[in-house]
């Protein structure tokens, strides 16, 4: 039967990966910002960003991977913009973040427009080229469809590994986490929860910006407006879903890419009697579900949009 | 770096802190203004004409202003009660569609009964679209940050859906719109040759009937109170849902009455591009204002000023127009830090 041939493709299960990989980097980017208790709601905005400065970087000559850690750049910045409002002046972290989201596409699209005032056909770069990795892409189905990715997707596989170690496993990683459950306990300990707050912020943020950048400078080849359609949200959501966890973030984005490939699959094979967009709501019904099944028994870190005031309780 | 509570704030310190604010980012944007190689000044005189410079010029920052005011409402009345709903743009467009299917032939009464009858399917669908969300908060625990933003994609397909699909005026060359609202549910002309419509007056009444809720009754109370402290206000007997939902269907209602404002008065037909992101401008506008009904005036006409000033200043000086987004977006983050210093001093150890 062909609808179950859909799922048994390679094609599809190497859609999946690669749609995953901007949430992967979102989801972490958010998960990161969220454990040190700041809701960082800039998230669409500094990957528009970050697919804008990443693009822009490869087509004024720049090459691939200088252009990933430019966004990781610019990303920081509007992170470190995002903790000087929401961690130093403790101001309300959703308005703060809706306030980001607002600045930095208008910026973006300002310098677009500044930088390229004549292009009218979005003008295209050389994206990243598939990546075969040596002997593990010879796996037959499981080769194809993990190993024969672009290089970017294999960094966001290793970044979920990295940071949950991180996270976890070193004294760096218990900062972050204290200071999202109890900032007060941190500062007894010495350590500066505004620091730490703020870096978490940047990181996440940086992470946030090389998501963007993946749709622009490995997916597709060319910048266009509302490119990011909402995927940043889906990430705040997925952050949720995958209860602060770096891994069952992974899983989260994977299960979710998934959830699109089938839906541009089935859209493709049935458009006559059901409207396309009823398709294209899919992933965002999708992520207001797997909300409500998932927030029953979530738990918040204790100290997410709490703002730590020093010298006060 | 420290921050303590200032024990008294001077008036004028109240009232400057947001124009010492916005004049902050309009020196700043100059910035990028010289970056594009305009003169600096001549622009920002290009886009004050543009926006107050002739009467045709104010009467189109009012009609911008109009549905600015109601997003705006919209979001400083969730924001008091600490219900944070960024939906505006959803139930927006939940309006202009609830007064596409009523006002294009369904229901026909005359001019006085079918203007509010269309104010009032429009608030109530957007209304309850907010109510949704805001059920899953309290009964679910659903944060409804997330949800709203993710309804405003669904409402804009399912808008989409319906102008390319059953709702597409066939009249209309294959431009994906809506039929014509009937003439008895367009608003009123204000000013002949103009495109001010009586949108303006609705939104300015709004303005004050929130004002009344919020500073003189009992439900006013009840919403800053939830706002300002849960625990405290659920202690006081305050039923903490009732009003929260109560919030949700004043604030939904505000922001689709914004769409009908834009169907049945500037465009007089649904379109894809009736809102350039006037629910996510709401925020900014709320903000600006302080979340004060009344400020919520000033601070519309204000950023609608600078929409239109942008606008005619990008056609003779050759800056992009998303210039007025980013003075926008600034002003809202400067506003926000200014308001906070007047009540707080910085000291630095």
């Amino acid at each position: 039967m062909d609808f179950l041939d859909m799922f048994l493709t390679i094609g599809f299960w190497g859609a999946t990966v690669r749609m995953a990989t901007p949430l992967i980097f979102g989801t972490l980017g958010e998960l990161i910002c969220e454990r040190a208790g700041v809701l960082n709601l800039g998230i669409e905005g500094i990957m528009t960003t970050g697919a804008m400065v990443a693009w822009m970087w490869v087509y004024q000559g720049g090459d691939l991977w200088s252009a990933v850690f430019v966004a990781a750049f610019f990303g920081m910045m509007f992170g470190y913009l995002h903790s000087m409002f929401s961690v130093y002046m403790g101001l309300s972290q959703h308005v703060t973040g809706i306030g980001i989201t607002l600045l930095s596409t208008s910026l973006s699209y300002y310098s677009f427009r500044m930088l390229l005032p004549d292009a009218t056909t979005p003008p295209k770069i050389i994206p990243f080229d598939e990546y075969a990795v040596p002997f593990l892409s010879d796996i037959p189905v499981i080769g194809d469809a993990f190993f024969t990715q672009s290089p970017l997707t294999y960094v966001a596989f290793l970044m979920v590994g990295v940071v949950s170690y991180i996270l976890y496993r070193t004294p760096v990683g218990l900062a972050v986490r204290m200071v999202g459950e109890n900032p007060m306990a941190v500062e007894v300990q010495g350590i500066d929860v505004y620091r730490v707050r703020t870096g978490a912020v940047m990181v996440g943020s940086a992470f946030m910006a090389v998501g963007g950048a993946f749709l622009t400078i490995s997916v597709f080849d060319a910048f266009y407006f509302d490119m990011i359609n909402g995927r940043g949200w889906i990430c705040v959501a997925l952050v949720i879903f995958a209860s602060w966890r770096p891994g069952k973030a992974l899983l989260g984005a994977m299960l979710f890419a998934a959830f699109d490939a089938i839906q541009i699959r089935v859209q493709q094979a049935s458009s006559s009697f059901i409207p396309y967009q009823f398709y294209l709501m899919m992933p965002y019904v999708f992520s207001i579900f797997a909300l409500i099944i998932m927030s029953r028994k979530a738990a918040y870190p204790k100290a997410l949009l709490v703002p730590f005031r020093r010298g006060q309780r | 770096m420290q921050l303590e509570p200032r024990l008294h704030t001077p008036l004028w310190m109240t009232l400057g802190a947001p124009v010492f604010a916005v004049l902050f980012v309009l020196i700043l944007c100059g910035g990028l203004i010289s970056w594009a190689g305009a003169p600096l000044l001549d622009s920002y005189i290009a886009l004050f004409r543009g926006a107050f410079g002739s009467k045709f010029a104010i009467a189109e920052t009012l009609v911008r202003a109009t549905p600015l005011i109601l997003t705006g409402l919209a979001a400083a009345v969730a924001f008091r009660a600490k219900l944070w709903n960024i939906g505006g743009e959803g139930q927006l467009y939940m309006g202009a569609l609830a007064a596409t299917y009523f006002g294009t032939g369904l229901v026909n009464l005359p001019a006085p009964l079918m203007i509010p009858f269309l104010f009032l399917v429009g608030a109530l669908a957007g209304g309850f679209l907010l109510l949704v969300p805001t059920l899953l908060k309290t009964r679910l625990n659903v944060d409804e940050v997330v949800t709203t933003l993710l309804l405003n994609f669904v409402v804009l397909l399912l808008a989409n859906y319906l102008l390319f699909g059953p709702w597409k005026d066939p009249m209309a060359m294959g431009w994906p719109q809506g039929a014509p609202i009937i003439d008895n549910g367009i608003l009123p002309n204000l000013i002949a040759k103009t495109r001010l419509h009586g949108g303006l007056i609705f939104a300015l009444i709004a303005s004050v009937c929130i004002w009344v809720v919020m500073t003189k009754t009992k439900w006013g109370l009840e919403i800053r109170a939830v706002g300002l402290n849960s625990e405290a206000a659920r202690f006081s007997g305050i039923p903490i849902n009732k009003t929260i939902l109560r919030t949700a269907l004043i604030s939904g209602g505000l922001a689709a009455c914004a769409g009908v404002t834009e169907v049945a008065g500037t465009k007089e037909y649904l379109t894809l591009d009736i809102s350039p992101g006037f629910g996510y401008t709401g925020i900014a506008v709320a903000m600006l204002a302080g979340l004060n009904p009344l400020g919520v005036i000033v601070a519309a006409l204000f950023i609608a000023g600078i929409y239109n000033g942008a606008d005619s200043m990008s056609r003779a000086m050759d800056v992009s127009n998303y210039i007025a987004d980013v003075i926008t977006a600034a002003s809202l983050l400067m506003v926000m830090l200014a308001v906070m210093l007047t009540r707080m001093r910085v000291r630095f150890k």
